[in-house]
Protein backbone atom coordinates (compact mmCIF):
# COMPACT_ATOMS: atom_id res chain seq x y z
CA UNK A 1 0.00 0.00 0.00
CA UNK A 2 1.42 3.69 -0.34
CA UNK A 3 1.60 5.71 2.65
CA UNK A 4 -1.13 8.71 3.53
CA UNK A 5 -0.43 12.05 2.66
CA UNK A 6 1.81 14.29 5.61
CA UNK A 7 3.91 17.63 5.81
CA UNK A 8 7.35 16.95 5.20
CA UNK A 9 10.02 18.88 7.50
CA UNK A 10 13.52 18.74 6.54
CA UNK A 11 15.68 20.94 9.05
CA UNK A 12 19.39 21.45 9.00
CA UNK A 13 19.60 22.37 13.02
CA UNK A 14 18.39 19.67 15.87
CA UNK A 15 16.57 22.98 17.65
CA UNK A 16 14.86 23.46 14.33
CA UNK A 17 13.66 19.84 14.75
CA UNK A 18 12.41 20.07 18.22
CA UNK A 19 10.35 23.48 18.24
CA UNK A 20 8.21 21.01 14.72
CA UNK A 21 7.85 18.19 17.53
CA UNK A 22 6.82 20.30 20.35
CA UNK A 23 4.24 22.37 17.80
CA UNK A 24 2.62 19.04 16.37
CA UNK A 25 3.50 16.54 19.23
CA UNK A 26 2.16 13.02 18.55
CA UNK A 27 0.82 14.21 15.40
CA UNK A 28 4.47 14.63 14.15
CA UNK A 29 7.41 11.36 13.52
CA UNK A 30 10.89 11.80 13.47
CA UNK A 31 12.08 10.20 10.66
CA UNK A 32 15.43 8.52 10.72
CA UNK A 33 16.02 5.13 9.09
CA UNK A 34 12.50 4.67 8.35
CA UNK A 35 13.07 0.65 8.60
CA UNK A 36 10.06 0.12 10.94
CA UNK A 37 8.64 3.47 10.30
CA UNK A 38 7.75 3.11 6.65
CA UNK A 39 6.19 -0.23 6.44
CA UNK A 40 3.66 1.09 9.21
CA UNK A 41 3.29 4.49 6.93
CA UNK A 42 2.53 1.92 3.72
CA UNK A 43 0.45 -0.34 5.79
CA UNK A 44 -1.45 2.59 7.06
CA UNK A 45 -0.79 2.15 10.78
CA UNK A 46 1.40 5.44 11.14
CA UNK A 47 -0.28 8.20 9.74
CA UNK A 48 1.52 11.12 11.13
CA UNK A 49 0.44 14.67 9.76
CA UNK A 50 3.98 16.13 9.73
CA UNK A 51 7.34 13.89 8.86
CA UNK A 52 10.47 15.81 10.54
CA UNK A 53 13.37 13.73 8.70
CA UNK A 54 16.31 14.52 10.75
CA UNK A 55 18.82 12.56 8.42
CA UNK A 56 20.66 16.06 7.43
CA UNK A 57 21.17 16.90 11.34
CA UNK A 58 25.02 16.48 11.04
CA UNK A 59 24.89 17.36 14.74
CA UNK A 60 23.47 13.55 15.14
CA UNK A 61 25.92 12.14 13.00
CA UNK A 62 28.38 11.59 15.58
CA UNK A 63 30.37 8.34 17.14
CA UNK A 64 33.01 8.78 20.02
CA UNK A 65 34.84 7.68 22.59
CA UNK A 66 35.18 10.22 25.60
CA UNK A 67 38.82 10.40 26.69
CA UNK A 68 38.12 10.82 29.78
CA UNK A 69 35.48 8.31 30.68
CA UNK A 70 36.00 5.95 28.00
CA UNK A 71 32.21 6.22 27.08
CA UNK A 72 31.16 5.75 23.92
CA UNK A 73 28.37 7.89 22.96
CA UNK A 74 26.64 6.71 19.35
CA UNK A 75 24.27 10.43 18.07
CA UNK A 76 20.81 9.20 16.16
CA UNK A 77 22.26 9.17 13.29
CA UNK A 78 24.37 5.96 13.94
CA UNK A 79 22.93 3.09 11.83
CA UNK A 80 23.13 -0.54 12.14
CA UNK A 81 25.74 -0.83 9.64
CA UNK A 82 28.41 1.38 11.66
CA UNK A 83 27.58 -0.44 14.45
CA UNK A 84 28.49 -3.63 12.46
CA UNK A 85 31.71 -2.23 10.87
CA UNK A 86 32.81 1.14 12.53
CA UNK A 87 36.41 0.38 14.27
CA UNK A 88 35.95 2.70 16.51
CA UNK A 89 32.57 0.86 18.10
CA UNK A 90 33.95 -2.43 17.11
CA UNK A 91 37.30 -1.69 19.70
CA UNK A 92 34.86 0.05 22.49
CA UNK A 93 31.98 -2.33 22.40
CA UNK A 94 32.44 -5.52 20.51
CA UNK A 95 28.95 -6.79 22.02
CA UNK A 96 27.58 -4.28 19.39
CA UNK A 97 29.08 -4.74 16.49
CA UNK A 98 28.83 -9.24 17.77
CA UNK A 99 25.30 -8.09 17.62
CA UNK A 100 24.60 -6.37 14.46
CA UNK A 101 24.58 -9.40 12.21
CA UNK A 102 21.60 -10.71 13.94
CA UNK A 103 19.41 -7.50 13.00
CA UNK A 104 17.24 -8.10 9.83
CA UNK A 105 19.25 -7.53 6.39
CA UNK A 106 22.38 -5.38 5.41
CA UNK A 107 19.73 -3.92 3.34
CA UNK A 108 17.95 -2.52 6.31
CA UNK A 109 20.88 -2.23 8.60
CA UNK A 110 22.33 0.41 5.79
CA UNK A 111 19.24 2.84 6.97
CA UNK A 112 18.33 1.44 10.48
CA UNK A 113 19.44 3.81 13.27
CA UNK A 114 20.17 2.36 16.76
CA UNK A 115 18.39 5.41 18.20
CA UNK A 116 15.41 4.49 15.97
CA UNK A 117 15.11 0.87 16.86
CA UNK A 118 15.40 1.58 20.35
CA UNK A 119 12.57 4.49 20.52
CA UNK A 120 10.43 1.93 18.63
CA UNK A 121 10.70 -0.79 21.43
CA UNK A 122 9.83 -3.94 19.44
CA UNK A 123 10.28 -6.65 22.50
CA UNK A 124 11.53 -8.96 19.80
CA UNK A 125 14.50 -6.77 19.38
CA UNK A 126 18.36 -7.35 19.45
CA UNK A 127 19.31 -4.48 20.86
CA UNK A 128 17.08 -3.18 23.41
CA UNK A 129 18.40 -6.08 25.16
CA UNK A 130 22.03 -5.82 24.68
CA UNK A 131 21.28 -1.41 25.94
CA UNK A 132 20.05 -3.37 29.51
CA UNK A 133 22.87 -5.74 29.40
CA UNK A 134 25.36 -2.81 28.93
CA UNK A 135 23.63 -0.67 31.01
CA UNK A 136 23.47 2.19 28.60
CA UNK A 137 22.07 5.59 29.52
CA UNK A 138 19.86 7.15 26.47
CA UNK A 139 19.49 11.11 26.45
CA UNK A 140 16.27 12.48 25.51
CA UNK A 141 16.27 15.90 24.31
CA UNK A 142 12.80 18.67 23.60
CA UNK A 143 12.47 22.50 22.67
CA UNK A 144 12.47 23.13 26.41
CA UNK A 145 15.57 20.33 27.93
CA UNK A 146 17.05 17.19 28.06
CA UNK A 147 16.86 14.35 30.40
CA UNK A 148 19.07 10.67 31.14
CA UNK A 149 17.57 7.72 31.29
CA UNK A 150 18.96 4.34 32.14
CA UNK A 151 17.88 1.54 29.40
CA UNK A 152 16.36 -0.33 32.21
CA UNK A 153 13.71 2.66 32.54
CA UNK A 154 13.42 3.82 29.27
CA UNK A 155 11.58 0.60 28.10
CA UNK A 156 7.80 0.72 29.42
CA UNK A 157 5.63 -2.00 27.17
CA UNK A 158 5.21 -3.25 23.48
CA UNK A 159 6.69 -0.30 21.43
CA UNK A 160 5.98 1.84 24.28
CA UNK A 161 8.88 3.78 25.78
CA UNK A 162 9.01 6.71 28.62
CA UNK A 163 9.79 9.13 25.37
CA UNK A 164 7.19 12.17 25.79
CA UNK A 165 5.75 13.33 22.21
CA UNK A 166 7.92 16.47 22.41
CA UNK A 167 11.02 14.99 22.99
CA UNK A 168 13.80 13.62 20.38
CA UNK A 169 16.21 10.33 21.51
CA UNK A 170 19.25 11.71 20.58
CA UNK A 171 21.91 9.81 22.04
CA UNK A 172 23.13 6.64 23.56
CA UNK A 173 25.98 5.86 26.02
CA UNK A 174 27.73 3.02 27.34
CA UNK A 175 29.67 3.17 29.65
CA UNK A 176 33.37 2.17 29.51
CA UNK A 177 34.40 -1.70 29.67
CA UNK A 178 35.57 -2.63 33.11
CA UNK A 179 38.82 -4.51 33.26
CA UNK A 180 38.58 -8.23 32.27
CA UNK A 181 35.07 -7.55 30.97
CA UNK A 182 33.78 -10.33 28.62
CA UNK A 183 30.17 -10.42 26.70
CA UNK A 184 28.46 -12.11 23.86
CA UNK A 185 25.37 -12.18 21.91
CA UNK A 186 24.03 -15.52 20.83
CA UNK A 187 20.21 -15.96 19.22
CA UNK A 188 18.15 -18.21 17.47
CA UNK A 189 15.58 -17.56 14.48
CA UNK A 190 14.55 -19.80 11.91
CA UNK A 191 16.24 -17.80 9.04
CA UNK A 192 19.26 -15.45 9.54
CA UNK A 193 17.76 -12.04 9.39
CA UNK A 194 14.16 -13.12 11.11
CA UNK A 195 13.29 -11.86 14.25
CA UNK A 196 14.76 -13.92 17.16
CA UNK A 197 12.51 -16.90 19.00
CA UNK A 198 15.12 -16.09 22.02
CA UNK A 199 18.35 -14.16 21.91
CA UNK A 200 20.49 -13.31 24.99
CA UNK A 201 22.78 -10.64 25.40
CA UNK A 202 25.66 -12.15 28.41
CA UNK A 203 28.37 -9.59 29.88
CA UNK A 204 30.83 -10.96 33.03
CA UNK A 205 33.57 -9.04 34.63
CA UNK A 206 36.39 -10.91 36.39
CA UNK A 207 38.22 -10.11 39.24
CA UNK A 208 41.85 -10.20 38.99
CA UNK A 209 41.63 -13.95 40.28
CA UNK A 210 39.54 -14.82 37.82
CA UNK A 211 36.32 -15.07 39.67
CA UNK A 212 32.99 -13.34 38.51
CA UNK A 213 32.64 -10.02 40.24
CA UNK A 214 29.59 -8.37 37.63
CA UNK A 215 27.40 -10.11 35.24
CA UNK A 216 24.35 -9.52 33.22
CA UNK A 217 21.95 -11.16 31.60
CA UNK A 218 19.32 -9.44 29.22
CA UNK A 219 16.79 -11.32 26.71
CA UNK A 220 15.04 -9.91 23.23
CA UNK A 221 11.77 -12.01 22.63
CA UNK A 222 11.04 -12.70 26.31
CA UNK A 223 8.41 -10.29 27.03
CA UNK A 224 6.58 -7.11 26.55
CA UNK A 225 10.06 -5.23 27.17
CA UNK A 226 13.98 -6.28 26.62
CA UNK A 227 14.00 -8.10 29.78
CA UNK A 228 17.08 -8.58 32.50
CA UNK A 229 17.52 -12.12 34.44
CA UNK A 230 18.86 -9.95 37.75
CA UNK A 231 18.26 -13.18 40.29
CA UNK A 232 19.75 -15.44 37.80
CA UNK A 233 22.99 -12.71 36.98
CA UNK A 234 23.17 -12.21 40.50
CA UNK A 235 23.96 -16.19 41.05
CA UNK A 236 27.21 -15.72 38.86
CA UNK A 237 29.24 -13.35 41.30
CA UNK A 238 31.92 -15.42 42.40
CA UNK A 239 31.55 -18.01 39.82
CA UNK A 240 34.26 -19.28 37.76
CA UNK A 241 34.78 -20.69 34.21
CA UNK A 242 34.53 -23.91 34.85
CA UNK A 243 31.82 -24.01 37.73
CA UNK A 244 28.49 -25.32 37.84
CA UNK A 245 27.26 -21.73 38.41
CA UNK A 246 26.79 -21.12 34.88
CA UNK A 247 24.76 -24.03 34.41
CA UNK A 248 22.13 -23.47 37.51
CA UNK A 249 22.37 -19.76 36.17
CA UNK A 250 21.07 -20.85 32.72
CA UNK A 251 18.72 -22.44 33.88
CA UNK A 252 17.59 -19.81 36.69
CA UNK A 253 17.31 -17.38 33.31
CA UNK A 254 15.30 -20.13 31.73
CA UNK A 255 12.70 -19.53 34.35
CA UNK A 256 13.22 -15.64 35.27
CA UNK A 257 12.34 -14.64 31.69
CA UNK A 258 8.81 -13.81 30.78
CA UNK A 259 8.01 -14.90 27.26
CA UNK A 260 5.12 -14.64 25.11
CA UNK A 261 5.48 -17.69 23.19
CA UNK A 262 4.47 -17.33 19.42
CA UNK A 263 2.98 -19.77 16.56
CA UNK A 264 6.99 -20.64 16.11
CA UNK A 265 7.79 -21.32 19.62
CA UNK A 266 6.12 -21.84 22.54
CA UNK A 267 6.77 -20.49 26.00
CA UNK A 268 8.49 -23.58 27.17
CA UNK A 269 11.02 -24.18 24.11
CA UNK A 270 11.53 -20.50 24.69
CA UNK A 271 12.56 -20.75 27.97
CA UNK A 272 14.51 -23.91 27.07
CA UNK A 273 16.34 -21.94 23.86
CA UNK A 274 16.74 -19.04 27.03
CA UNK A 275 18.58 -21.71 29.23
CA UNK A 276 20.78 -23.28 26.53
CA UNK A 277 21.89 -19.84 24.51
CA UNK A 278 22.50 -18.82 28.49
CA UNK A 279 24.94 -21.13 28.99
CA UNK A 280 26.68 -21.29 25.74
CA UNK A 281 27.08 -17.00 26.10
CA UNK A 282 28.38 -17.33 29.53
CA UNK A 283 30.76 -20.00 28.48
CA UNK A 284 32.34 -17.46 25.78
CA UNK A 285 31.86 -14.45 27.60
CA UNK A 286 34.32 -16.21 30.74
CA UNK A 287 36.80 -17.20 28.06
CA UNK A 288 36.58 -13.51 26.63
CA UNK A 289 36.90 -11.67 29.85
CA UNK A 290 39.62 -13.94 30.57
CA UNK A 291 41.63 -13.08 27.31
CA UNK A 292 41.12 -9.71 27.95
CA UNK A 293 42.47 -9.52 31.41
CA UNK A 294 45.59 -11.62 29.89
CA UNK A 295 45.92 -9.13 27.03
CA UNK A 296 46.06 -6.12 29.68
CA UNK A 297 48.40 -8.24 31.70
CA UNK A 298 50.52 -8.80 28.89
CA UNK B 1 10.25 24.92 6.20
CA UNK B 2 7.14 22.55 5.74
CA UNK B 3 6.34 21.30 2.36
CA UNK B 4 3.84 19.36 0.66
CA UNK B 5 5.61 19.46 -2.53
CA UNK B 6 9.51 18.57 -3.18
CA UNK B 7 11.85 19.03 -6.05
CA UNK B 8 14.51 15.78 -5.78
CA UNK B 9 17.23 15.53 -8.09
CA UNK B 10 19.06 12.67 -8.05
CA UNK B 11 21.31 10.62 -9.96
CA UNK B 12 20.16 7.34 -11.45
CA UNK B 13 22.61 5.11 -13.29
CA UNK B 14 24.76 7.87 -14.49
CA UNK B 15 21.74 10.43 -15.67
CA UNK B 16 20.54 13.36 -13.11
CA UNK B 17 16.74 13.55 -12.91
CA UNK B 18 14.86 16.35 -11.47
CA UNK B 19 11.25 15.90 -10.22
CA UNK B 20 8.42 17.61 -8.25
CA UNK B 21 7.16 15.29 -5.86
CA UNK B 22 4.55 14.55 -2.94
CA UNK B 23 7.14 13.88 -0.33
CA UNK B 24 5.02 10.53 0.52
CA UNK B 25 6.16 8.98 -3.25
CA UNK B 26 8.41 6.21 -2.54
CA UNK B 27 11.06 6.08 -3.82
CA UNK B 28 10.53 2.88 -5.71
CA UNK B 29 7.68 4.46 -7.15
CA UNK B 30 9.41 7.47 -8.06
CA UNK B 31 12.20 4.88 -10.02
CA UNK B 32 9.19 3.43 -11.96
CA UNK B 33 6.52 6.15 -12.27
CA UNK B 34 7.89 9.34 -12.41
CA UNK B 35 11.46 8.24 -14.32
CA UNK B 36 9.93 4.94 -16.23
CA UNK B 37 12.44 2.66 -14.96
CA UNK B 38 10.51 -0.13 -14.43
CA UNK B 39 13.23 -2.75 -13.78
CA UNK B 40 12.49 -1.79 -10.07
CA UNK B 41 9.84 -4.04 -8.63
CA UNK B 42 7.47 -3.75 -6.75
CA UNK B 43 6.47 -7.03 -4.18
CA UNK B 44 5.37 -6.01 -0.53
CA UNK B 45 5.79 -2.59 0.14
CA UNK B 46 6.63 -3.27 3.51
CA UNK B 47 10.77 -4.41 3.33
CA UNK B 48 10.11 -8.07 3.27
CA UNK B 49 10.72 -9.18 -0.28
CA UNK B 50 13.26 -7.67 -1.17
CA UNK B 51 12.11 -7.07 -4.97
CA UNK B 52 12.92 -3.05 -4.80
CA UNK B 53 16.51 -3.18 -3.82
CA UNK B 54 18.65 -0.73 -5.14
CA UNK B 55 21.32 1.12 -4.59
CA UNK B 56 21.93 4.48 -2.93
CA UNK B 57 24.97 5.56 -2.56
CA UNK B 58 26.43 2.26 -3.67
CA UNK B 59 24.65 0.33 -0.55
CA UNK B 60 21.42 -1.59 -0.93
CA UNK B 61 18.75 -0.64 0.30
CA UNK B 62 14.88 -1.14 -0.32
CA UNK B 63 13.33 1.75 -2.47
CA UNK B 64 9.80 1.13 -0.93
CA UNK B 65 11.46 1.90 2.55
CA UNK B 66 12.60 5.58 1.57
CA UNK B 67 10.71 8.53 0.65
CA UNK B 68 11.76 10.11 -2.61
CA UNK B 69 12.86 13.05 -1.42
CA UNK B 70 15.36 11.82 1.01
CA UNK B 71 17.00 10.07 -2.90
CA UNK B 72 18.06 13.89 -3.12
CA UNK B 73 21.21 14.62 -3.73
CA UNK B 74 22.39 10.45 -4.21
CA UNK B 75 23.38 9.01 -6.75
CA UNK B 76 21.22 5.42 -7.22
CA UNK B 77 22.03 2.34 -9.28
CA UNK B 78 19.06 0.31 -10.48
CA UNK B 79 18.81 -2.67 -12.33
CA UNK B 80 19.06 -1.23 -15.70
CA UNK B 81 22.37 0.31 -14.69
CA UNK B 82 24.01 -3.57 -15.13
CA UNK B 83 24.07 -3.73 -18.78
CA UNK B 84 25.68 -2.03 -21.23
CA UNK B 85 23.24 -2.24 -24.12
CA UNK B 86 22.17 -5.14 -25.01
CA UNK B 87 25.04 -6.43 -22.96
CA UNK B 88 24.54 -8.72 -20.32
CA UNK B 89 27.14 -8.23 -17.09
CA UNK B 90 29.17 -11.34 -16.03
CA UNK B 91 26.04 -11.48 -13.05
CA UNK B 92 23.63 -11.24 -15.28
CA UNK B 93 24.95 -13.25 -17.74
CA UNK B 94 25.73 -16.59 -14.99
CA UNK B 95 21.97 -16.02 -13.95
CA UNK B 96 20.64 -16.70 -17.57
CA UNK B 97 22.92 -19.28 -18.41
CA UNK B 98 22.32 -20.81 -14.66
CA UNK B 99 18.35 -20.85 -15.30
CA UNK B 100 18.62 -18.57 -12.06
CA UNK B 101 15.46 -16.81 -12.41
CA UNK B 102 12.24 -18.60 -13.62
CA UNK B 103 9.05 -15.94 -13.37
CA UNK B 104 11.82 -13.17 -12.95
CA UNK B 105 10.19 -10.98 -10.58
CA UNK B 106 12.55 -11.16 -7.60
CA UNK B 107 15.87 -11.22 -9.92
CA UNK B 108 16.17 -7.19 -10.40
CA UNK B 109 16.25 -7.29 -6.42
CA UNK B 110 18.77 -10.10 -6.10
CA UNK B 111 20.86 -8.70 -8.63
CA UNK B 112 21.34 -5.74 -6.92
CA UNK B 113 21.57 -6.89 -3.52
CA UNK B 114 24.47 -9.39 -5.22
CA UNK B 115 26.08 -6.59 -6.91
CA UNK B 116 26.56 -5.06 -3.52
CA UNK B 117 27.32 -8.30 -2.02
CA UNK B 118 30.17 -9.60 -4.15
CA UNK B 119 32.05 -5.69 -3.77
CA UNK B 120 32.36 -6.44 -0.75
CA UNK B 121 33.34 -10.33 -1.18
CA UNK B 122 34.36 -11.16 -4.39
CA UNK B 123 34.69 -15.17 -3.64
CA UNK B 124 31.90 -15.95 -1.17
CA UNK B 125 31.44 -19.71 -0.03
CA UNK B 126 27.98 -21.17 -0.95
CA UNK B 127 26.66 -20.58 2.91
CA UNK B 128 28.04 -17.20 2.59
CA UNK B 129 25.77 -16.58 -0.73
CA UNK B 130 22.89 -18.02 1.03
CA UNK B 131 23.41 -15.99 4.14
CA UNK B 132 23.49 -12.93 1.40
CA UNK B 133 20.23 -14.00 -0.31
CA UNK B 134 18.34 -14.20 2.87
CA UNK B 135 16.60 -10.72 2.50
CA UNK B 136 15.30 -11.60 -1.02
CA UNK B 137 12.27 -13.66 -1.57
CA UNK B 138 12.42 -16.32 -4.56
CA UNK B 139 9.20 -18.36 -5.23
CA UNK B 140 10.33 -20.26 -8.24
CA UNK B 141 13.79 -21.39 -7.96
CA UNK B 142 14.17 -22.75 -4.97
CA UNK B 143 17.20 -20.14 -4.44
CA UNK B 144 19.70 -23.03 -6.42
CA UNK B 145 20.14 -22.02 -9.12
CA UNK B 146 20.84 -18.35 -8.21
CA UNK B 147 23.56 -19.59 -6.22
CA UNK B 148 25.46 -22.08 -8.88
CA UNK B 149 24.64 -18.96 -10.93
CA UNK B 150 26.66 -16.68 -8.41
CA UNK B 151 29.39 -19.49 -8.21
CA UNK B 152 29.62 -18.89 -11.53
CA UNK B 153 29.61 -15.49 -11.87
CA UNK B 154 32.51 -15.98 -9.06
CA UNK B 155 34.70 -18.46 -10.95
CA UNK B 156 33.73 -20.85 -8.37
CA UNK B 157 32.29 -23.13 -10.69
CA UNK B 158 32.15 -24.22 -14.04
CA UNK B 159 29.10 -23.28 -16.18
CA UNK B 160 29.48 -27.00 -17.35
CA UNK B 161 28.21 -28.00 -14.17
CA UNK B 162 24.03 -27.17 -14.98
CA UNK B 163 24.64 -28.19 -18.90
Amino acid sequence: MKPAAFKYALPRTLPEALAVKAEHGEDAAFLAGGQSLIPAMNFRLAQPAVLIDINRLEELAFIRVDAETGDLHLGALTRHRDLQFDPVIAAAQPLLAETAPNVAHPQIRNRGTLCGNLAHADPASEFPAVMLALEARLRLQSATGERWLAAEDFFVSVFTTARDDDEMLVEVAVPAMAPRTGACFLEVARRPGDYAMMGVAAVVVLDEGGSCRDARLAYCSAGETPVAAKDAAARLIGARAAGDEIAAAAEQAGQEIAPLGSVHASVGFQRHLAAVLTRRALHIAFDRAAAAGAEAAA
Amino acid sequence: MMATLFVVTARVNGTEYKRVVEPRLLLSDFLRHELGLTGTHVGCEHGICGACTVLVDGLPVRSCLMFAPQADGREITTVEGLATGDALNPLQQAFQDAHGLQCGFCTPGILMTLTAFLADNPSPDEAEIREALSGNLCRCTGYQHIVDAVLAATGARDGAAWD
